[in-house]
């Protein structure tokens, strides 16, 4: 298997008058950096959520790790999903009541039923890779929102996961925090990860994306690989949206 | 309005109420005189002269008055206790089930709670004594096979034997307050963000263990509040008791004023019991909310 996520006609509305995703066909390879740009509203949450099943899709067909969804959202598939896709918020969505070494060792022990021990020595090393092993017994509270981030990617990988979805994992921080999340993205893709990540940061794009997806207005505008995608994009709304960018 | 004026209107409210309760107290005082008695307490130590149906601890009609009425409260509290638990055990599985991905098992719990919370309770209580249970066969039988026998004597769960009336007010309180504490409770989940919800279907865990271990933890110190309320009310509805016939303190000590004829002293006696009582689901709420507070913020 080499591919990842393909997506095959996908659409899903919100509304009647409204399609927040519009026939959106794609694949992500194993291995691959996909990143997603667009402007707000364009559907690039909406997009990466139908990929472990946060958001149901109302027609077409979608393969994420080999497992099958349709617009019939069934459970158990979607479980199946989960247990190999991590996912990274805007918002954290660290667990404020539980310490940090909680936060990543609940969902090894409780839904891959790793020993304890086990689950916080992995915890613990994932906490180092991140550069904030001494945060382990604080409360997700006390940390900076670039910690906390960190903190959430590792929770993520304390799963072992196939796929790592981002949605827009460093727009809720403070500039000068951007860096340290950005660096333990770019340490991850270069391990090997498949990643899709929504985001405008256009040089860790440009830096480390193999493609980009352009949406707008729930479409797919374009599919280049990052080369092409930042030195000549094909489609004129592409390039408007990165001279916005850029200005 | 400004300090001074507001400083006036307290003046005249405490005087109104001093003149209310002087006049209560008056009345009770011309009462007491004229009847001639003075307030006693003599007949609490005099044989109670009547039968309960039901008493926790060995009784018989020769036994004081006093340790009659001690069984009316231990019975009251035996049915409000056993009441909070599985009142709680409803609310909390239906309050959970209004927000479960289930359609079938939202709708059901939908209409529980409206169904439940449109009929008095005295009609509901009456419903579970005369129809549900009183409509039972005389002999007993077992649908759930050795779990629980059934029949219009006694209600036999695991051994344990319970009398009709206590089953029956067990049940109407239970399944009563269960539909106010199920609002609570999906109150209380709804007050956690989205994200947490996401989060932890993300990292693939089940809805009952997010639930348990990420979203209830976090709605506690919305529900708790709001659930010694209901605990509250479930044990003021317990009076309702006697209606089915069921032997509580109200209905003991409505006895006991019937037969004594000491009607001030059995009301200041009931007054003080649900005093004590209130007094004692309070505390052990308190505790709670300040243990799960702890919890919370050190760790
Ligand atoms: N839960 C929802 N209910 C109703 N409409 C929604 C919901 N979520 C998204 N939408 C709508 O769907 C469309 C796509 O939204 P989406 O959040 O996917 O966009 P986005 O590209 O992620 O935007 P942003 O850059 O602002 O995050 C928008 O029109 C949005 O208003
Ligand atoms: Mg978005």
């Amino acid at each position: 298997m080499s591919i990842a996520i393909h997506a095959q006609s996908i659409s899903k509305s919100y509304s009647d008058d409204h399609r927040a995703l519009d026939e959106v066909n794609l694949s992500v390879n194993l291995g691959e950096v996909l990143v997603v740009m667009g402007p707000s509203g364009s559907g690039k949450s909406t997009l990466i959520r139908t990929f472990n099943g946060l958001e149901s899709i109302d027609e077409g067909r979608l393969e994420v790790v080999g497992i099958q969804l349709d617009s019939n959202q069934d459970e158990r598939q979607i479980k199946r999903i989960r247990r190999r896709v991590g996912m990274v918020f805007q918002q954290f969505n660290l667990f404020p009541h539980l310490s940090i070494l909680d936060n990543i060792t609940l969902a090894p022990i409780r839904v891959k039923k790793m020993q304890k021990k086990d689950a916080e020595l992995r915890a613990m090393s994932l906490l180092s890779q991140m550069g904030i092993a001494d945060q382990a017994m604080k409360r997700p509270a006390q940390l900076s929102g670039g910690q906390q981030q960190r903190v959430a990617i590792a929770r993520a990988l304390a799963m072992d996961p196939e796929v790592m979805l981002f949605d827009e994992p460093t727009s809720a921080l403070d500039p000068e925090r951007v860096k340290e999340v950005l660096d333990a993205m770019r340490t991850l893709a270069s391990a090997g990860m498949t990643m899709v990540v929504v985001t405008h940061e256009l040089g860790f794009a440009r830096e480390v994306a193999d493609r980009v997806l352009f949406m707008d207005a729930g479409k797919v505008v374009e599919l280049s690989d990052a080369k092409t995608f930042f030195s000549h994009a094909k489609e004129e709304r592409s390039r408007r949206f990165l001279n916005q960018m850029t200005n | 309005m400004n300090r001074s004026k507001r400083w006036w209107w307290q003046v005249i409210i405490v005087i109104g109420l001093l003149t209310v309760m002087g006049i209560l107290i008056n009345n009770l005082a011309v009462n007491l005189i004229r009847t001639g008695l003075g307030l006693s307490f003599d007949w609490l130590w005099r044989p109670a002269g009547f039968a309960l149906s039901e008493h926790p601890l060995p009784y018989q009609s020769s036994d004081s008055t006093a340790w009659a009425l001690l069984m009316g409260w231990l019975n009251s509290l035996r049915v409000i206790f056993a009441g909070i638990v599985l009142a709680t055990l409803l609310g909390v599985s239906t309050g959970a089930a209004r927000r479960s991905l289930n359609p079938l098992l939202r709708q059901i719990a939908a209409l529980y709670v409206g169904f439940i919370r449109q009929i008095p309770l005295l009609l509901q209580l009456l419903f579970w004594y005369f129809v549900a249970f009183l409509g039972l066969p005389s002999e007993p039988f077992a649908p759930l096979g050795a779990v629980i026998h059934l029949s219009n004597q006694g209600i036999s769960l695991l051994g344990v034997t319970l009398s009709v009336e206590f089953a029956a007010v067990l049940l109407g309180l239970s399944v009563f307050t269960g539909a106010s504490i199920a609002e609570v409770v999906r109150g209380g989940l709804d007050s956690v963000p989205r994200g947490q919800w996401e989060a932890f279907r993300s990292l693939g865990m089940t809805e009952g263990l997010g639930l348990r271990r990420i979203v209830l933890p976090q709605a506690l110190p919305a529900i708790l509040p709001a659930l010694s309320s209901q605990y509250l009310n479930l044990a003021k509805n317990s009076t309702l008791a006697i209606a089915v016939g069921y032997a509580d303190l109200y209905a003991v000590s409505d006895t006991t004023i019937t037969q004594t004829g000491r009607a001030i002293e059995g009301f200041l006696l009931l007054l003080l019991s649900f005093l004590l009582l209130n007094l004692l689901i309070n505390g052990g709420m308190q505790l709670l909310n300040r243990a799960v507070l702890r919890s919370q913020h050190h760790h």
